[in-house]
């Protein structure tokens, strides 16, 4: 393997990884909070599209980024309502949710199918940095919307364990009777953080149908949600270990590819494979007598006061 | 209580408003549009594997639908997308022979077929017709199209138009199908370039708009500067016009999604044989057939050159396309070698269609392995 292709496949595994970085940072929120979404591919999928639909209309992909996350957030919100709202099963609700954002998605984007994009985000190299040589162009010669994920993680990692609204959400996300108890309102910080959630698994969906394909094909996410969600558990739900996660589910795929290009004879299954082994992996070790590493103890559990 | 109740109804609602927005029959059934000029309904049923939007495999068969239906007056045509493989197409078919009491279903996916027979054999009176499969019965046939011809005109202008001599293939799965087209396409490209080889990329899924540009980039990144695919979305093609390379698109004229890139396309054009297959149907002329039709019947055509490629390079296609209309000629006649250059069908030789419907070996000229 040569020097070119090395970076050509750390620079694919940041693309690959992105939209499933954004997903996995939005079910983290939604998590800790104590709410399992599922609904996440469908979410990513209503503001893929959704994303698609403002562009097409308005020639920017900043609204149309916008009008993703609006799409991502109304989508949580349902779930929120059902599983917070009306402590109905959070697994049903958000597989119902999936199933939905699929057909839903489907039936709005019709009319776009075909249709270029007026306008996209572009790789934009920043100065200076996109010069050196190796990290240059595989960590600064991207779009803007890779740049707002990495400042993303650190800024969630930082509300997460360092602030008192992050404290806050953890604990009405692993012991939501004792939050009530201090004067947290249980059920109004769970309404917030999944759809602050779903609003993430809209920027997800819209960087895939504004900057990574970019156009607008029926279930174009492919499978991504789902990838997020067992990334969520593959991080311990630490936004930190998510982006790592991510760019390694992202390059594991553009290495299959990439090794193949060359012409080296691995089976390109065997390399698919490695990520969720990798995850399985990590579900084995973290489970180990019994503890749960990192989940948060209320996780798709709904809350009562009344403790029924 | 009133708390289940109602999240029981924001469950169902949810539910309908899925079921409305995946299967929808291409029209009402209740408007009968003029009905003064056409008494009697004929309806025709249609299974689709993808959702017509995928710009590709499903999307091509719908714009068959659709000109069945304006060719031929008194049909009116039903279909479901998005239907699984296996044993749940059943529910489908019988749902479009009961309920839209649809004369002739067509089923579009191999995965389709057992259910198709089995449902054939229910109902005596309906004609099923099966695309890529081999099993029939007394009301059932399958058909497909030697799309390895114009994958084998898409090779010369390939082979014509790139630098490098490289030229990438991002192709699905390594079934027969993928491989023929592999094949046809190489003898393509070397028929005008012997130089140029073609080098192939599995990316083990036939619809992931992403990961399909993924692979396309891969080839990009050593050195292919024109893209080739078997996939069902035009991900590849988009890859090639990012880089300022060229793409040769498949299923269905995909030139809207990257223009500067399109040379051609190898593309499947349904409508004549639908209108065909209802039209015998409706005369009482139907019998059970295997139809493998190629570019004689227009079944399998080649989309619009892009504007780059040159008259001389049109002309050299036109000439081939016509010597494999007129009979001449065709695609996997002899002499032809394998990857080491071994002879597998000697000159004079025809490879028969059941040998090539069941390839599992590359010609000379293509690098990747079939695994």
């Amino acid at each position: 393997m040569d020097w070119v292709l090395a970076v050509s496949i750390c620079q694919a595994a940041v693309t690959a990884g992105t939209p499933i970085l954004f997903a996995a940072l939005g079910e983290i929120l939604a998590e800790r909070a104590g709410v399992l979404n599922l609904g996440v591919e469908g979410m990513m999928l209503v503001g893929a599209v959704s994303g698609f639909l403002v562009t097409v209309r308005t020639g920017s992909p900043w609204l149309g980024l916008l009008g993703a996350l609006v799409a991502g957030g109304l989508m949580a919100l349902i779930h929120a309502a059902l599983c917070v709202g009306l402590r109905a099963n959070q697994v049903v609700s958000g597989l119902a949710l999936t199933l939905f954002g699929t057909g839903l998605s489907g039936y709005l984007g019709k009319p776009v199918i075909g249709v270029p994009a007026p306008s996209t985000f572009r790789t934009v190299e920043v100065p200076v940095l996109a010069d050196i040589p190796f990290l240059g162009p595989v960590v600064f010669g991207h779009d803007y919307l890779v740049y707002i994920s990495y400042l993303l993680v650190p800024a969630l990692w930082f509300f997460l364990y360092r602030t008192r609204p992050g404290l806050h959400m953890r604990a009405v996300g692993e012991n939501p009777a004792a939050a009530d108890a201090m004067g947290i309102n249980v059920g109004w910080t769970r309404y917030i953080y999944t759809v602050a959630g779903g609003v993430l698994a809209g920027a997800g969906g819209a960087y895939l149908s504004l900057a990574y394909a970019p156009t607008w094909l029926e279930n174009m996410t492919a499978g991504r949600g789902w990838i997020a969600v067992a990334l969520v558990i593959f991080a311990g739900w630490n936004p930190l270990v998510a982006l790592a996660g991510s760019y390694l589910f992202g390059g594991v795929d553009a290495l299959g590819l990439r090794i193949q290009a060359v012409g080296t004879v691995v089976p390109s299954f065997f390399l698919s494979m490695l990520p969720y082994i990798f995850t399985i992996l990590v579900l084995l070790v973290s489970t180990r007598g019994g503890r749960r590493l990192g989940a948060p103890g209320a996780l798709g559990l709904a809350y009562d006061r009344e403790g029924h | 209580m009133q708390r289940k109740i109602l999240v029981a109804a924001l469950v169902l609602l949810l539910c309908m408003a899925l079921v409305g927005a995946c299967t929808k029959p291409a029209q009402k059934p209740a408007e009968p549009a003029k009905p003064a000029e056409e008494p009697k309904e004929f309806n025709v049923g249609f299974i689709y594997v993808g959702p017509v939007g995928d710009a590709g495999w499903t999307w091509a068969h719908d714009q068959g639908r659709q000109y069945l239906e304006k060719n031929v007056p008194g049909v009116k045509t039903y279909f479901v997308e998005s239907v699984p493989e296996g044993a749940d197409c059943e529910r489908e078919i019988r749902r479009l022979v009961e309920q839209s009491n649809c004369k002739v279903v067509f089923t579009t996916s191999f995965g389709f077929m057992d259910g198709t027979l089995n449902v054939a054999k229910e109902y005596p009176d309906r004609v099923f017709m099966h695309c890529s499969g081999y099993k029939m019965d007394k009301n059932m046939g399958n058909y497909f199209g030697r799309m390895y011809q114009p994958r084998y005109l898409s090779g010369i202008v390939a082979g014509k138009m790139t630098k490098s001599n490289k030229i990438g293939y991002v192709a699905a799965f390594s079934i027969p199908e993928v491989v023929r087209g592999i094949n046809a396409f190489t003898l393509g490209v070397r028929s005008v370039n012997p130089k140029a080889t073609v080098k192939v990329v599995w990316t083990n899924t036939w619809y992931d708009p992403a990961k399909e540009k993924e692979a396309a980039k891969s080839l990009l990144a050593v050195g292919c500067d024109v893209i080739a695919q078997h996939q069902d979305t035009p991900g590849p093609q988009q890859a090639a016009q990012e880089a300022g390379k060229y793409g040769v698109g498949y299923n269905s004229d995909m030139s809207s999604f990257a223009p500067k890139a399109h040379l051609t396309a190898p593309v499947w054009n349904w409508g004549p044989y639908y209108v065909r297959v209802v039209k015998a149907v409706m005369d009482g002329t139907w019998k059970p057939e295997a139809y493998w039709g190629g570019m004689a019947d227009g079944i399998v055509d080649l989309a619009p050159f892009g504007p780059m490629v040159p008259d001389d390079v049109k002309k050299l296609v036109e000439d081939k396309k016509q010597e494999i209309i007129s009979g001449k000629w065709d695609v996997f006649w002899g002499p032809i070698k394998d990857q080491s250059g071994k002879v597998r069908v000697a000159e004079g030789q025809k490879m028969t269609d059941q040998e090539m419907l069941s390839f599992d070996w590359f010609v000379e000229g293509v690098e990747g392995t079939i695994k």
